[in-house]
């Protein structure tokens, strides 16, 4: 069946098997491998890309369910320039990720948190990151890191 | 940080951002998982259902005859091949000849034009099995009548590691023992003061490399080439030519970036299964195990240790003796090696003139156990620290002072035949006690411990590496040394940018690819930025070398009036950096120096273990004595490093590890029923989440410049797991009054141990 849909800001049509989850059709048909799938039960949060603008696990999310809707990856998060998301930086700079496996998802998820909730608390990042697993950091520089970029989202949005 | 020294580095000693920052926050990282071959195909497992079976028959016609299935590949077909690998004990068969010994075990892999055919198609195998009894605890391994999970004679795999007998095959289930003595045990317990007994259960765990196994192969006349997430590519590369017969130079172990690692991805996994399909399929193969799969795969050897220790009137420990049966699974792997480990572990980094400690694993019908961060030391751990708490407490001894007074001193040869102990623990528990706020108030039902690792650390020295100076001034480092997220393609740089004297962002990695960087036997035991470092060091030095007599060579004087200065050469008036001494050389700018390094156990290194990895952690927990959950208020880690290459990626390292032994602390646990794994999925095994985080953490580093690595540095990474199982049961006991002895402590086991205390207290009462 046809699919179309909205990826990183730009009109997409592709051929999907009603079967197909979206993390399938962004890994296999579309070659967008930043994507990452560990648990495929909806758990780890590895998968995590946005559906208009929400948090979906692409792993469990049927591709055709995303038809006619806005579909952001990792992949659309740094600007043509080269200049990157706030997030990404603030990952970078808080050392927030070591094998990196399920960074694209964790950035995913802050996303998501940070477009509805500019100012979390620490308390708000925890609850709503509580479905991000990384096995690596210990989460304390990912917290850091999503305050890091709340701050830096907040100056910019006051120049 | 007060208790840094200063020190007046340029490049090493700095939190520089990672080197693999930008592609791995863009999601342009490459994994194996991310790979694809021209005409690839995928390979899926069929696994046993029983955890011990003759294989009577397997029909795979109707598999084969499924439309888009290239073969079916199972023991029969490997004629041809020799089918056994392990480098311990060459007793895993890649897949299941003539019998199952686990529930999951791989029977056959069939290879198809994608993963969903390859699927379908497992279903039409027909596999006739005649179930044999398991045992699935040492326990039932050691019964006079238990069955045999091996009935042939193994031969030693090549590359131990350690010496000693292979204990495996030889008519018993046992599949390795290790002791060790000294002093008189019998004696110093006869004349104890006080003495503290129990038997402690370490569980089985997973560590959960959100990567799973995967591989892709392709076998041809030209030799095997295989993509894998090894954490040790060179010693894959010798069972897959093992298994294939071929030279080392005709395998090829190619790793790029790998999701997580902390020791379940040392030693072969899937990659002969991998190289099997390809080459019955006569195409590239991808093999990407879902994480059930890879929970069926490898886990951490579970341990049973009764153990004793004996302290004097004058507050010394005097003696410890201790019996641990580890479950070793259904397969060597590495476990030999993290039993005598796990022995040597025992002693904790106490100074104890009686020591009796033996160690015995049995094969048994469960998920093969192996390697998992800091191997055998926290199985260990957790009863030797605990009984450090109950013997303080049993003196009458404040727990921080007790272990004070008996941690191994710098240079104090605590460990008779090894090398001296190399780290400060005094000044690291000082550090832990001081930031969980050691001797201030403390609220009802919060418990305060602190506690210690040291463990020989580093592996076994054997590691060569080549960094080429390119005539522009710029840097490549070849290393067998894998990115696992620990940090090497940072830290390494860093090591020869400061060696060098050139910018960091001027030198460049190539990692793990057998055919073209130089032997590293391992990326794991916290031994990277101590040797593969120490390489890197050392390579760069000689590559100045060679440059300095380059140098004297173009400018025509001898190679004594050539002075070595930050980033180049200086003779009289004349001063030239890298790039113009390579230019001239070559009378073009381009071309290249290699500086090499071979390194052995010899010199430095001839001492093992290659450093002791010291640590402590600190903890403040509360208990909630309604439910028996236990709340994490307070987690602090210090790393005795030496030298921290890169301060941020050494805090990381010990945040993570804490945080694994802190799951493990509090509900990580492999749970078998019989002979099936009862939670061998990511929706049943409970992992550390950010919810879990301790309400306050503190990272500490300490860095005396005391390790045999570059700079005076040493490793680090696993010693703040080791602790932390131990810590959670002693600030539970000074919690709230119950001692547990088992990890985890769940809700449930902390509820059941007070309802336990407080009926025993109401039957005296």
């Amino acid at each position: 069946m046809k699919l179309l849909f909205q990826l990183n800001g730009k009109p997409r049509q592709v051929d999907c098997e009603a079967q197909e989850t979206l993390a399938e059709v962004l890994r296999n048909t579309l070659n967008l491998n930043g994507t990452k799938i560990s648990c495929e039960v909806q758990v780890c949060g590895a998968c995590t890309v946005l559906v208009d603008g929400a948090p979906v696990s692409a792993c469990t999310y049927l591709a055709y369910e995303a038809r006619g809707k806005t579909v952001t990856t990792i992949e659309g998060l740094e600007k043509a320039d080269g200049t990157l998301h706030p997030l990404q930086q603030a990952f970078i700079d808080e050392f927030a990720f070591q094998c990196g496996f399920c960074t694209p998802g964790m950035i995913m998820s802050a996303k998501a948190l940070l477009d509805e909730n500019p100012k979390p608390t620490r308390d708000e990042i925890i609850h709503h990151m509580d479905g991000n697993i990384c096995r690596c950091t210990g989460y304390v520089p990912i917290v850091a890191a999503i305050q890091r970029a709340a701050e830096t989202m907040s100056k910019e949005s006051k120049k | 940080m007060s208790s840094e020294k200063k020190t007046d580095f340029h490049v090493v000693n700095h939190s520089i951002p990672r080197r693999d920052g930008r592609v791995k926050v863009t999601g342009r990282a490459q994994y194996v998982a991310d790979l694809k071959l021209i005409g690839m195909a995928y390979a899926k497992v069929l696994r046993s259902p029983y955890a011990h079976a003759k294989i009577i028959s397997i029909d795979k016609s109707r598999a084969e005859a499924h439309p888009g299935v290239y073969c079916v590949v199972t023991g029969y077909d490997l004629d041809g091949l020799n089918p056994y690998f392990g480098h311990a004990v060459k007793d895993h068969p890649l897949l299941a000849i003539e019998k199952v010994r686990y529930a999951g075990e791989p029977v056959a892999a069939v290879v198809a034009v994608d993963e969903r055919t390859a699927f379908e198609a497992l279903e039409f195998i027909d596999v006739k099995y005649q179930e044999l009894k398991g045992v699935f605890t040492p326990e039932e391994a050691m019964a006079k009548d238990a069955p045999l999970l091996h009935e042939r004679k193994f031969e030693a795999g090549a590359l131990r590691g350690f010496e000693g007998d292979v204990t495996a095959g030889k008519g018993t289930n046992i599949c390795q023992t290790h002791k060790i003595q000294w002093g008189d045990v019998e004696k110093a317990f006869k004349e104890a003061a006080a003495v503290v007994e129990g038997n402690y259960y370490f569980p089985m765990t997973y560590a959960y490399a959100m990567e799973p196994y995967v591989a892709v192969a392709d076998v041809t006349d030209q030799g095997v080439n295989i993509y894998s997430s090894a954490q040790h590519p060179f010693m894959v590369r010798h069972d897959v030519k093992s298994i294939f017969n071929l030279p080392v130079s005709k395998v090829r172990l190619i790793v790029p970036f790998v999701g997580g690692g902390y020791g379940s991805k040392s030693y072969t996994k899937v990659e002969p299964l991998t190289a099997a399909c390809s080459w019955k399929a006569k195409r590239p193969v991808k093999l990407q195990l879902t994480v059930e799969e890879a929970m069926l795969t490898t886990r951490s050897d579970d341990a049973y240790t009764w153990m004793r220790t004996a302290a004097d009137t004058n507050g010394k420990i005097i003696a410890r003796q201790a019996k641990i049966f580890m479950n070793t699974g259904a397969y060597a792997e590495n476990s030999p090696l993290v039993v005598e480990k796990s022995t040597n572990r025992c002693v904790g980094p106490y100074a104890i003139p009686n020591v009796l400690i033996e160690n015995c694993s049995l094969y048994t019908n469960t998920v093969p156990a192996s390697s998992y961060r800091g191997f055998g030391c926290a199985q260990v751990t957790l009863p030797g620290e605990s009984q450090i708490d109950e013997l303080a407490a049993k003196i009458g001894k404040d727990p921080y002072e007790f272990r004070l007074a008996n941690a191994a001193k710098p240079g104090e040869e605590f460990f008779p035949g090894m090398r001296p102990f190399d780290g400060t623990l005094k000044q690291d528990l000082e550090t832990a006690a001081k930031a969980v706020g050691w001797g201030t108030p403390l609220a009802k039902g919060h418990g305060r411990t602190v506690a210690c690792s040291g463990s020989d650390a580093g592996a076994y020295p054997l590691t060569s590496t080549a960094v080429r100076v390119h005539a522009d001034g710029s840097v490549t480092i070849m290393t067998g040394s894998t990115e696992l997220g620990q940090g090497s393609h940072t830290v390494l740089p860093q090591i020869a940018a400061e060696a060098l004297g050139v910018p960091f962002e001027n030198v460049n990695v190539v990692s793990s690819d057998t055919a073209i960087t130089p032997y590293d036997r391992s990326t794991g035991a916290s031994r990277t930025t101590t040797l593969m470092g120490s390489a890197v060091l050392e390579a760069s030095e000689e590559a100045i070398q060679q440059m300095v007599v380059m140098a004297a060579d173009v400018l025509k004087v001898k190679v004594e009036e050539i002075q070595k200065v930050r980033g180049g050469i200086r003779c009289g008036e004349i001063q030239l950096n890298w790039s113009q001494v390579i230019s001239k050389f070559y009378a073009l700018p381009d071309g290249e120096v290699i500086g090499r390094s071979y390194i052995r156990k010899s010199g430095k290194f001839a001492a093992l273990p290659v450093f002791w990895e010291a640590a402590a952690t600190g903890v403040e927990i509360s208990v909630d004595e309604e439910t028996g959950k236990i709340t994490m208020e307070k987690l602090a880690t210090v790393g005795d490093v030496g030298l921290a290459i890169n301060p941020a990626l050494a805090e990381g390292q010990d945040i993570g590890a804490a945080t694994m032994g802190m799951g493990i602390g509090l509900f990580e646990e492999l749970v078998y029923q019989g002979s099936q794994l009862m939670n061998g999925s990511i929706l049943d095994y409970r992992l550390p989440r950010f919810s879990d985080l301790p309400k306050k953490v503190e990272l500490h580093l300490v860095q005396n410049q005391d390790g045999v690595g570059p700079y005076g540095a040493k490793g680090g990474g696993e010693a703040s797991l080791n602790s932390m199982a131990a810590n959670i049961a002693n600030a539970v006991d000074r919690a709230v009054g119950v001692r547990i002895r088992q990890a985890p402590l769940t809700p449930e086991r902390v509820w059941r141990a007070l309802r336990d205390k407080k009926s025993k207290m109401e039957d005296r009462g």
